[in-house]
C-alpha cells in the first residue's frame, strides 16, 4: 500500500472532519441543533475515553498481561452504570453552577479559591502532557508502519516531522472550532459532532479488524477460543491487587480526566442524555474490547516478533488487506486526534481561566477594565492551545517516542486521580474544606510523582539510582517502590495505594480542623444539596426544567408592566418570525428582557429571577450578595427620600402658614386703609363744605363765627385722629419711649377721672371707689397708664346709656400684679362683639360716635402690652366691664 | 419545631419510582462484586476463556440492567413532570427521604 495514498486519505479524512465541524457549528449557530440534540451524540462523544492508547495499546496490553486490559473499561462501566450516584450530581452541578472545567468545579466548590484552580490545572497539564505525547507517538508510529512496515527502521527525524505536522494540524483545528467564540457555557458543537463521527470510525475500524481476525485469520470463535486456552504465560494470571486497583483508578479517571469532564459535564446539553449514556457508553466500551484478546492472541501467533502495540495495524497489512489496514489506520488516527482536540480545549480553558487571565488582570489592572476582555480571553485560549500541544510535542521529542503505550496512560490516570477525593468529598460532604483539598492533593501529587511519574523515566534518569536502592536521604522507608516498608507491591498498585491513602487522610484531617469562609460554606451547601430543591419541588408537583415563555411573560408583566411586557414579547416573537406573543427563549431575547427588568428591580435581582425560571442555573452566592447590596442601596435611598419628603412637607406647611398670615395682614391693611380714609374723609368733607360757604359773600357774622367753630372742631378731630394713629403706630412698632417712675394708683385714677370728665361733661356719673385699696405704688409709665384709664372712663361716659349711670372702679392686688376693673351699669357689649372691640376702628355703632375714631381700645391694648400688662373685657358684670392688669414693677412678668 | 408532615406511605407509582432509584444505586455495587469474582477462581491458562466469557457476560448483563433502569427512571421522570400545576410555595427543606 503506497505511503502517498495513505497521506492523501488522511488529508481527505481531516478535510471531512473540518467540513463536518463547520457544518455543525453553522447549524447550531442558526438555532437548529437537531442532530446535536440526538441522544446518540452524547455517548459517542464520551468515547474520547478510548484514545490511541485503547485502539493500539489495549492489544499490546492484552498481549503482555492477558485479561487485565479489560479493567481499564470495567471501571468506567461501573461509574456509568452507577450514574445515579456521582455523574448525575456532577452534571447537575455543572449546569447549575456553570462549571467550565474540573479545575473550575473544585475552585467554585471550595469558595472560588483560585489556588485550587491553579493546582488542579497544574496537575491536569502535568498528567496530560505525556498523554498527548502518547497520542502523537501513536500517530507517527502508525505512519511508520505504513512507511516501512517495521517502525524501527523509520528514522527518528521522520517521526519527529510527522509529529510536528500532526500537532500543527490539531492546533489549527482546535483553535478554529474550539475558540470560534466565547460561549458562556463553553460548549463546542462543531467539535462534539466531529468527535462523535470519529467515535463511529474507530469503533467500526476495530470491529472490522476483529471480525477479520476472528473469522478469517482465526477460523471462527471456537478455534480462537482454543488458541487462547493454549497460550501459556505466567503474566496472564490476573493479579487481584492490580485488578481491583486498575478498576478503581480507571473509574476515578473517567470522572476526573479533563477531557472526560469536558464532554460529560460541560458539553452536556440535556441531562436526560446521561440516563441513556449509562448503558450506551458501557456498551460502546464493551464492543471496543470485544475483539482485543483474540486480536492479541492471533497476532502474537502470526507475527511473534512484531510490536504488540501496533498489531491492529500490522496484522491486516501483512495479510495484504490494504483497505482494512487503511480503515484501522483511520480508526487509530481518529482515536488520537479526538482525544488531543478535546484534552487541549479542556486544558486551554483551565489555563486561560485560572492562570493566564488572573495573571494578566493582576499585571495590568487598568487595561483589564478598559479593553475588551473577550478578545483577551480568546487570545489566551489560543495561546494555551498552542502551548499545550507544544508541551506534548516537547515531551514526545524528549522521551524519544519510547516506552510502552499503556504505561504512560496509566501514569497519567493515577496523577489525575489525585483530584478525585476532593471532587467526591466536595459533592457529598458539606464539611469538606478547601484547605483539606489542597493539602490532600499536594501530598497525593508528591507521592505520585515520587513513586510513579519520576521512576517512569527509568532508574537513574529523573531519580538517581541510589534513591531506588537506599531511599531518599538514605531512609529505607522512603524508597520510591517501597514506601513505609511496603515491599513486594506492584509499583502501580503501590503508588495508587499510598497516594490515595495520604491524600484522603490529609483531605479529611484538613477539613476536620479548619473553618471555611462564608462563600465556601454556602457553595458547599449548594453543591451537596443540589437535588434538594428538585426533591421538594417534586412533592409539590412543581414543574421542573426550562422556563416556558408563558411563565416568563407572567413574571415580566409583574415587573415591567402588562402592556410593556406584552409588546416586548410580541416584538421579539415577530423578529423571530413567529406569530403571537410567545417568542423562543433565545439568549438575545433573555438578555434584552433581563436588561429591561434590571431597570426596574436591579441587575442582580433580574438575573436571579430569570435564572430561576430559565434553565436550572441557580442563584449563586455572588448573585445573592449583589441582590442584598442592591436592596440595601434601595432601602437607604428610600429612607433618604422619606427624610426629604418630611422636610419638604414641613417647609410647605411653614410656607402655607406664612402665606395665610401675609394674606390676613394684607386684608387687615386694606381694611385699615379703608377705615383711615373714611375717618379722615368725614371731617374733611365738612371742613371743605363749611369753608366753601365762608367764601360766599354776604354771610351774617354770627354764621361766619358758627361755621368757623365747626371747621375748628373738625380740624381738631382730624388732629386727634392723626395723633392717635401716630401713637398706635409708635406703640405697635415697639419704638415707644417709656418714662418709668413710681406712682400711686389712686392719684393716677384721680387724674384720669378729672381728664375724662370733659367727655359728655353734661352727664353726671356716680363714681364708686375704694380709696383704701388704691393705696398701691406702681413702678410704671404713669402717663401711659393714665391714658388707658382715661380711655376706659371716657368710653363708659360715652356709651353707658343708663338713666343713673354708675361707674365702679375696683382695685385688687393679686400677687405681683394689680387688677383694676372699670364696671358701668350700661347695656354692656353683646357677646359676639366682645372679640373685636380691641381691633382698630371697631366701633359698635356710628350713632354713638362722639369724637372718637375707634382707635382708643386698640391703643389701650398696645399700651398695656408695652407696660407688661393686659386689658380685657370682663363679661357677666351686668354692664360693660374692662379689667386692666398691671405688674407692680414693670419688667416683672408675673 | 412545627413542620408540615408528609404522608407516611406513598402512592404505588411513586413507590415504584423510589425503588427504581434504589436499584440504580445498588447496581454499581453489585456490578463491582460480580466483576471481582474471577479473582477468587483458580486461574490456569485453560481457565482464561472461561474468565473471558464470564467477564463479558457479566458486562453485557450490567449493560442490560442499566438500560432497563435508565428507561424506567426517565419514564418516571417525565411522568412526575406531567402531574400537578405550578405552585410557587417554598419547598420545605426537611424530611426529604421518607418512604
Amino acid at each position: 500500500m503506497p505511503f502517498n495514498i495513505l497521506v492523501l486519505a488522511c488529508l481527505l479524512y481531516v478535510a471531512l472532519l473540518f467540513v463536518l465541524a463547520a457544518w455543525a457549528e453553522g447549524k447550531s449557530g442558526r438555532g437548529g441543533a437537531g442532530i446535536l440534540r440526538s441522544p446518540l451524540i452524547y455517548p459517542l462523544s464520551l468515547s474520547i475515553y478510548c484514545t490511541a492508547w485503547t485502539f493500539y495499546g489495549a492489544v499490546g496490553n492484552a498481549a503482555r498481561s492477558g485479561l487485565e486490559f479489560i479493567t481499564i473499561y470495567l471501571g468506567p462501566t461501573l461509574v456509568f452504570v452507577g450514574w445515579w450516584w456521582v455523574l448525575r450530581k456532577l452534571v447537575r452541578i455543572g449546569r447549575v453552577q456553570r462549571v467550565t472545567s474540573i479545575a473550575d468545579l473544585l475552585s467554585s466548590r471550595f469558595g472560588k479559591s483560585n489556588l485550587l484552580g491553579i493546582l488542579v490545572t497544574l496537575i491536569a497539564v502535568t498528567a496530560a502532557t505525556p498523554y498527548i505525547a502518547l497520542q502523537l507517538q501513536s500517530v507517527t508510529q502508525s505512519f511508520g508502519v505504513f512507511a516501512n512496515q517495521t517502525p524501527e527502521v523509520w528514522t527518528l527525524e521522520g517521526r519527529g516531522g510527522a509529529a510536528v505536522w500532526v500537532a500543527a494540524g490539531l492546533a489549527l483545528f482546535t483553535i478554529l472550532f474550539g475558540t470560534r467564540n466565547l460561549a458562556s457555557n463553553e460548549q463546542h458543537h462543531g467539535i462534539v459532532i466531529a468527535i462523535a463521527f470519529e467515535a463511529v470510525v474507530k469503533l467500526a475500524a476495530l470491529l472490522a479488524v476483529g471480525v477479520y481476525v476472528v473469522f478469517v485469520l482465526g477460523g471462527g470463535p471456537s478455534a480462537v477460543a482454543a488458541r487462547i486456552a493454549a497460550v501459556d504465560l505466567d503474566s496472564w494470571q490476573p493479579d487481584p491487587s492490580r485488578w481491583t486497583a486498575l478498576i478503581c483508578v480507571s473509574a476515578a479517571a473517567i470522572i476526573t480526566l479533563p477531557r472526560m469532564f469536558q464532554v460529560m459535564v460541560v458539553e452536556n446539553i440535556d441531562e436526560t442524555h446521561l440516563a441513556r449514556a449509562s448503558w450506551a457508553f458501557p456498551a460502546y466500551l464493551f464492543l471496543m474490547s470485544l475483539f482485543i484478546l483474540p486480536i492479541a492472541v492471533v497476532g502474537m501467533e502470526k507475527l511473534p516478533n512484531a510490536n504488540p502495540d501496533m498489531l491492529v495495524l500490522t496484522l491486516p497489512l501483512t495479510q495484504g488487506q490494504g483497505a482494512l489496514a487503511m480503515l484501522a489506520f483511520l480508526g487509530g488516527f481518529s482515536s488520537a486526534t479526538s482525544m488531543v482536540i478535546v484534552e487541549t480545549i479542556a486544558l486551554a480553558t483551565m489555563l486561560s481561566n485560572h492562570i493566564i487571565m488572573p495573571l494578566w488582570i493582576w499585571a495590568r489592572p487598568r487595561a483589564a477594565l478598559r479593553s475588551d476582555l473577550r478578545a483577551w480571553v480568546l487570545r489566551a485560549r489560543r495561546l494555551s492551545i498552542i502551548g499545550v500541544l507544544a508541551l506534548g510535542l516537547g515531551y514526545f521529542h524528549l522521551s524519544g517516542g519510547s516506552g510502552a503505550l499503556a504505561a504512560i496512560g496509566l501514569i497519567a490516570f493515577v496523577g489525575m486521580a489525585q483530584v478525585l477525593p476532593a471532587v467526591l468529598g466536595g459533592i457529598f460532604w458539606r464539611g469538606a474544606s478547601g484547605v483539606g483539598a489542597v493539602m490532600g492533593m499536594v501530598a497525593g501529587l508528591v507521592i505520585w510523582a515520587y513513586t510513579l511519574f519520576l521512576p517512569s523515566f527509568g532508574v537513574g534518569a529523573a531519580l538517581p539510582a541510589f534513591v531506588f536502592d537506599e531511599g531518599l536521604f538514605g531512609l529505607s522507608w522512603l524508597r520510591p517502590n517501597a514506601l513505609f516498608g511496603s515491599e513486594g507491591m506492584d509499583p502501580l498498585v503501590h503508588s495508587i495505594f499510598w497516594s490515595w491513602a495520604v491524600n484522603i487522610t490529609l483531605f479529611c484531617l484538613g477539613s476536620l480542623f479548619t473553618f471555611p469562609g462564608p462563600v465556601e460554606r454556602v457553595q458547599g451547601a449548594a453543591f451537596v444539596n443540589v437535588f434538594d430543591e428538585e426533591l421538594a419541588a417534586e412533592r409539590l408537583g412543581w414543574v421542573q426544567g426550562q422556563a416556558e415563555p408563558e411563565a416568563l411573560l407572567n413574571m415580566a408583566q409583574r415587573i415591567i408592566g402588562e402592556d410593556f411586557a406584552i409588546s416586548l414579547f410580541e416584538e421579539a416573537a415577530r423578529s423571530q418570525g413567529k406569530q403571537g406573543y410567545l417568542p423562543d427563549l433565545t439568549p438575545d431575547f433573555l438578555a434584552n428582557l433581563e436588561r429591561r427588568m434590571a431597570g426596574n428591580v436591579g441587575a442582580a435581582t433580574a438575573h436571579a429571577m430569570i435564572s430561576q425560571l430559565f434553565g436550572r442555573a441557580m442563584v449563586t452566592v455572588e448573585d445573592l450578595m449583589a441582590v442584598a447590596s442592591e436592596t440595601a442601596q434601595i432601602l437607604e435611598y428610600s429612607t433618604r427620600l422619606e427624610h426629604q419628603q418630611e422636610e419638604v412637607s414641613r417647609t410647605a406647611r411653614a410656607l402655607r402658614e406664612a402665606n395665610e398670615k401675609l394674606t390676613a395682614i394684607s386684608v387687615q391693611k386694606d381694611a385699615f386703609l379703608g377705615q383711615i380714609s373714611h375717618e379722615l374723609r368725614t371731617p374733611m368733607t365738612s371742613i371743605r363744605a363749611f369753608s366753601e360757604i365762608l367764601t360766599e359773600d354776604g354771610l351774617p357774622a354770627e354764621k361766619v363765627a358758627e361755621f368757623g367753630r365747626v371747621i375748628h372742631a373738625e380740624a381738631a378731630r382730624l388732629t386727634r385722629l392723626l395723633d392717635d394713629l401716630l401713637d398706635l403706630s409708635v406703640l405697635e412698632n415697639g419704638t415707644v419711649q417709656l418714662t418709668i417712675g413710681t406712682a400711686r394708683l389712686g392719684t393716677m385714677i384721680d387724674r384720669a377721672l378729672a381728664a375724662a370728665s370733659q367727655t359728655r361733661a353734661e352727664r353726671h356719673f356716680d363714681i364708686q371707689r375704694e380709696p383704701f385699696d388704691e393705696e398701691i405704688y406702681l413702678r410704671t409709665d404713669e402717663g401711659r397708664l393714665v391714658q388707658v384709664f382715661i380711655n376706659l372712663i371716657s368710653n363708659a361716659r360715652k356709651y353707658c346709656e343708663a338713666n343713673h349711670p354708675k361707674l365702679r372702679i375696683a382695685v385688687r392686688q393679686k400677687g405681683a400684679r394689680v387688677v383694676v376693673d372699670f364696671i358701668d351699669n350700661g347695656a354692656g357689649i353683646p357677646k359676639d362683639q366682645q372679640g373685636i372691640i380691641f381691633e382698630k376702628f371697631a366701633r359698635l355703632s356710628d350713632t354713638a360716635a362722639v369724637g372718637g375714631a375707634g382707635l382708643g381700645l386698640a391703643i389701650c391694648r398696645e399700651i398695656m402690652a408695652t407696660l407688661g400688662g393686659t386689658v380685657t373685657y370682663l363679661p357677666g358684670q351686668k354692664g360693660a366691664a374692662f379689667r386692666v392688669s398691671i405688674p407692680l414693677r414693670i419688667g416683672q412678668s408675673t | 419545631m412545627p413542620q408540615r408532615r408528609q404522608p407516611l406511605f406513598l402512592a404505588r407509582a411513586s413507590y415504584r419510582k423510589r425503588r427504581l432509584r434504589d436499584g440504580a444505586r445498588l447496581l454499581p455495587i453489585f456490578g463491582a462484586l460480580v466483576l471481582c469474582m474471577p479473582l477468587f477462581w483458580p486461574s490456569t491458562s485453560a481457565q482464561i476463556v472461561a474468565h473471558w466469557l464470564f467477564v463479558f457476560g457479566a458486562w453485557a448483563g450490567l449493560i442490560g440492567l442499566a438500560g432497563a433502569l435508565s428507561r424506567g427512571l426517565s419514564d418516571a421522570d417525565t411522568s412526575s413532570r406531567e402531574q400537578g400545576d405550578i405552585s410557587p410555595a417554598l419547598p420545605p427543606r426537611d424530611d426529604l427521604d421518607e418512604l
